[in-house]
């Protein structure tokens, strides 16, 4: 090899280096791949001009603009049936946020729980978690949302059932917690209401309250000035080697100015209470939406348990017993040493779980819930006849919800993970 | 020391003391109560609200289920006898849907006279497996298991022997050119083969099949898709998904660890995409969108779209189960392929997948659970599933009107069995396969 030899014959470019070239190879696959995916797309795009064409249909979004004409029970921003697609798409936008955080929020609470109650060592509660677990993992999601519904719609009473009567003094049935009942037109629950209101601001999408706001930035400014607080104890720490107090500090930072402030608005939970027929004064939540968040929040905090499971039992023994030899008590070694190692393994899947349930949530077709899929992708669908354009602008509507999940947990994962030097 | 001091000592005890039982909080059942169910107030306040719950669930369920009713005709009958026999206002299961119509839970609207078509197809999927999943089945059995695709296909829609058996000769057809020309260069034989079995299915199956099907008329009574229903349509779904999804959702992890800019572009958007969107509005892509994407006047089954969509759902899953496999790799492997000097596809198929593959065998099993689960969701295009698509046709009918729990029991049992079971498996394999890899 290190001897000197002549210069090849043909230094210039032949074309069979295309293929058997390592330095041009790549490239040439590349352009032939990417011409026979754009082929394919084009003749997926040809076959639906032609389509369209055949069915005297054409592609445009204008049908947004056009009344919507149907209406939706659980709107929780304004709509009426005058307004647009577009506007009945935003609220079913809305409502699929809402049921999935509700959902995620619960879900995580119920699966850590019975995650951390599958380890303990009471037998019998771990045995029950394991059941629990088994259970809901293993049978459809479809299943548990039917159930949920069927619960309440076939065997909840009548609203009827929760009227005292006035020889006894005793009602058929009580609230639970003398504030939410179940019926089977709907879930009657407490709603917040102020005495005193600040006024309101109206915007396009949405009104804002005033008093929400307040309460949103009181609470943001407390959370700000503990946080200083704290830091400023690690500083005096770092200093003089004595941590000042500070819980006392800290529970009267977060708790008094909001307290104040919801006196002064004059804040008071509205209970529900019979009247006729029907229960007033709460909120009456469609049993819908009661039972796919139900269906929701119990299945995902099955697979939630188990990855918290997963993630606390991938942190070994060594770490508990090092942090006791260091003099940490339980708690703190919980908190500082256990905990934000499981974490680190606890996230990436949490992510997907959560994503899983966003996902889930078009589920909501089979109780009747207007989400995203129910009026985007239902009623507007078969009123407009648009299904290309529907069903396009839900799917990417999904897409954008996912990808902005993932991006926001991951920027948080990142926060968390084991930084490496 | 004993005897100089013999007179100052009261008493010496000369001999042994029995070994004395352990006292009785320190042993057997009070001991276990103890240490498992009362070991603090915490622990016995667990312990206190289990049983309840316990509680609560046995005196609610408990007479439901054994005042079950298994033989009547109707859900009016059943209340009738449970009223008969229990007294007013006493409730039980109607168990005598189940009897009556189990097999539409099972088989749908399948013929019953040709059940043995489906229960064969599912008990040979086991013999397709086997060499496969399981290490005492034989190794000889693994020619079956190319077999079985083609071969359950025409079990279960019936009709001409010809179809599968020429499509099978596609790939047939294809392995021979792909030899003939793989001398030349993987990439060249990979694609002439492809070509090839390409043009034969398009241009070559139906002829064929027509000419062969009148000399020879090989078949058995052909079934519709319109008839498949309950748990068969489910595992027919299912399974076809996952034998489908697998060879494309090993292509894409491929392109997605590719170095080349585009292929990695393509796959991840398609990963990415099918990932971001619930699985039902791909159902509805299937239902109402495929045909305006195909040529005009195609119109194929809806079982066979709702496959296609269904496989590149998890073929998607797949593809991230499989990456998962290719990064669990160490380094080293791939470096002792390029330093035997084998090319990127020999040394996939020799050294990288075959590791990586088994590495990804628990995860292609829970999404095939996943998916197994999700197939139910096939009920919102109009298909008779077992969970929705099955009792409400039942619900229909005026004799089982408003019938809830019984299915539901029914389906769930079924749905938790096999996938407990596939679960279990996949556990055992996680343990069998933990060989490290240092």
């Amino acid at each position: 090899m290190t001897t000197a030899h002549d210069a090849p014959e043909h230094s210039g470019f032949r074309l069979s280096q295309l293929i058997y070239d390592t330095r041009y190879r790549s490239l040439t696959i590349q352009v032939v791949v990417f011409f026979l995916v754009m082929a394919f797309v084009g003749w997926l795009v040809d076959n639906t001009i032609q389509n369209l064409n055949a069915l005297g249909k054409d592609f445009n979004f204008g049908f947004l603009w056009q009344r919507a004409g149907y209406d939706i029970g659980n709107a929780l921003i304004p709509y009426n049936n005058d307004m647009t697609h577009g506007r009945a798409m935003l609220v079913g936008l809305v409502n699929t946020l809402w049921i999935s955080f509700l959902g995620c929020v619960a879900a995580t609470i119920l699966g850590v729980v019975v995650g951390v109650l599958r380890l303990s060592k009471n037998w019998l509660v771990a045995r029950m978690m394991t059941i629990y677990v088994e259970v809901f993992r293993n049978i459809p999601l479809l299943l548990w949302i039917l159930v949920a519904i069927a619960l309440l719609t076939e065997v909840a009473p009548s609203p009827n059932a929760y009227k005292i009567n006035p020889e006894t003094g005793e009602a058929k049935l009580s609230m639970v917690f003398e504030s939410i009942a179940f019926t089977n037109r709907y879930t009657a629950i407490p709603s917040i209401h102020f005495d005193r209101s600040l006024g309101v601001i109206d915007t396009a999408f949405m009104p804002i309250s005033l008093n929400v706001l307040a309460i949103a930035v009181v609470l943001g400014l407390c959370f700000w000035i503990n946080k200083r607080l704290l830091a400023h104890a690690g500083r005096v720490q770092e200093a003089t080697g004595k941590r000042p107090t500070t819980w006392w500090k800290s529970a009267l930072i977060l708790v008094v100015p909001t307290l104040a402030l919801l006196i002064a608005l004059g804040f008071n939970p509205d209970e529900p209470v019979l009247k006729g027929f029907n229960f007033t004064g709460g909120t009456n939540v469609s049993n819908s939406f009661v039972a796919l968040w139900a269906g929701l929040s119990l299945y995902t905090a099955a697979f939630i348990a188990e990855i918290v499971r997963a993630g606390i039992l991938a942190i070994s023994k060594g770490q508990t017993e090092a942090a006791y030899a260091l003099g940490l008590r339980p708690n703190r070694t919980m908190n500082l040493v256990i905990l934000p190692q499981a974490l680190r393994v606890i996230i990436p899947p949490l992510i997907s779980q959560y994503l899983n349930l966003t996902k889930n949530s078009s589920l909501a077709i089979a109780v009747g819930y207007l989400e995203l899929r129910g009026t985007l992708g239902g009623i507007t669908l078969n009123q407009t006849g648009r299904e290309l354009e529907a069903i396009t602008l839900m799917m990417l509507l999904y897409l954008a919800i996912s990808l902005t999940i993932s991006g926001v947990m991951n920027v948080y994962n990142n926060r968390v993970k084991l930084k490496e030097r | 020391m004993s005897d100089t001091h013999a007179e100052s000592v009261a008493y010496v005890r000369d001999t042994m003391l029995k070994p004395q039982p352990a006292p009785a909080g320190e042993s057997g059942a009070i001991r276990w109560l103890r240490e498992n169910l009362f070991s603090g107030w915490l622990n016995t306040l667990l312990t206190v609200l289990g049983v309840l719950t316990i509680y609560f669930f046995v005196s609610h369920f408990a007479s439901w289920f054994l005042h079950g009713v298994w033989k009547a005709d109707s859900l009016a009958e059943c209340r009738k006898i449970i009223t008969a026999e229990y007294g007013q206002g006493a409730t039980g299961a109607c168990w005598a849907v189940i009897r009556d119509r189990w097999h539409q839970f099972i088989f749908g609207f399948y013929q019953r006279e040709l059940y043995w078509r489906p229960v064969l197809t599912f008990l040979l999927l086991f013999v397709a497996v086997g060499p496969v999943l399981f290490q005492w089945v034989p190794k000889k059995l693994i020619w079956f298991t190319p077999i079985y695709p083609f071969l359950a296909v025409w079990l279960l829609w019936g009709g001409s022997v010809w179809g599968p058996i020429l499509v099978a000769v596609g790939f047939v057809l294809a392995w021979i050119v792909f030899s003939l020309v793989g001398r030349y260069g993987s990439i060249a034989g990979f694609s002439a083969g492809a070509i090839v079995a390409i043009l034969f299915w398009m241009f070559g199956v139906s002829p064929l099949a027509g000419i062969l099907h009148a000399a020879i008329p090989l078949g058995i009574e052909p079934v519709e898709s319109a008839k498949f229903g309950g748990f068969l349509l489910a595992i027919t779904l299912g399974a076809g998904g996952i034998v489908m999804s697998l060879p494309l959702g090993v292509v894409l992890a491929l392109g997605r660890q590719s170095d080349m800019f585009l292929i990695k572009t393509f796959s991840v958007v398609f990963i990415e995409f099918i990932r971001g969107v619930p699985l039902i509005t791909l159902l509805f892509v299937a239902s109402l969108l495929l045909n305006y994407f195909l040529p005009p006047g195609t119109n194929f089954d809806i079982i066979l779209r709702v496959m296609i969509l269904v496989t590149m759902f998890s073929a998607a899953y797949i593809a991230e189960v499989v990456r998962g496999g290719l990064a669990a790799l160490p380094r080293g492997q791939y470096e002792a392929a390029d330093a035997l000097g084998l090319d990127y596809w020999k040394a996939q198929r020799l050294i990288i997948l075959p590791q990586a593959l088994k590495i990804s065998i628990p995860g292609i099993v829970s999404t095939f659970i996943g998916m197994f689960k999700d197939t139910t969701l096939v009920a919102f295009v109009g298909l008779f599933d077992p969970l929705k698509g099955i009792p409400d046709f039942i619900r229909a009918d005026f004799a089982w009107k408003g019938i809830y729990w019984e299915p539901f029991v029914f389906v769930g049992a079924i749905f938790f069995i096999l996938n407990f079971a596939m679960s279990r498996y996949s556990m055992h394999l996680e343990n069998r396969l933990q060989r490290d890899h240092r």
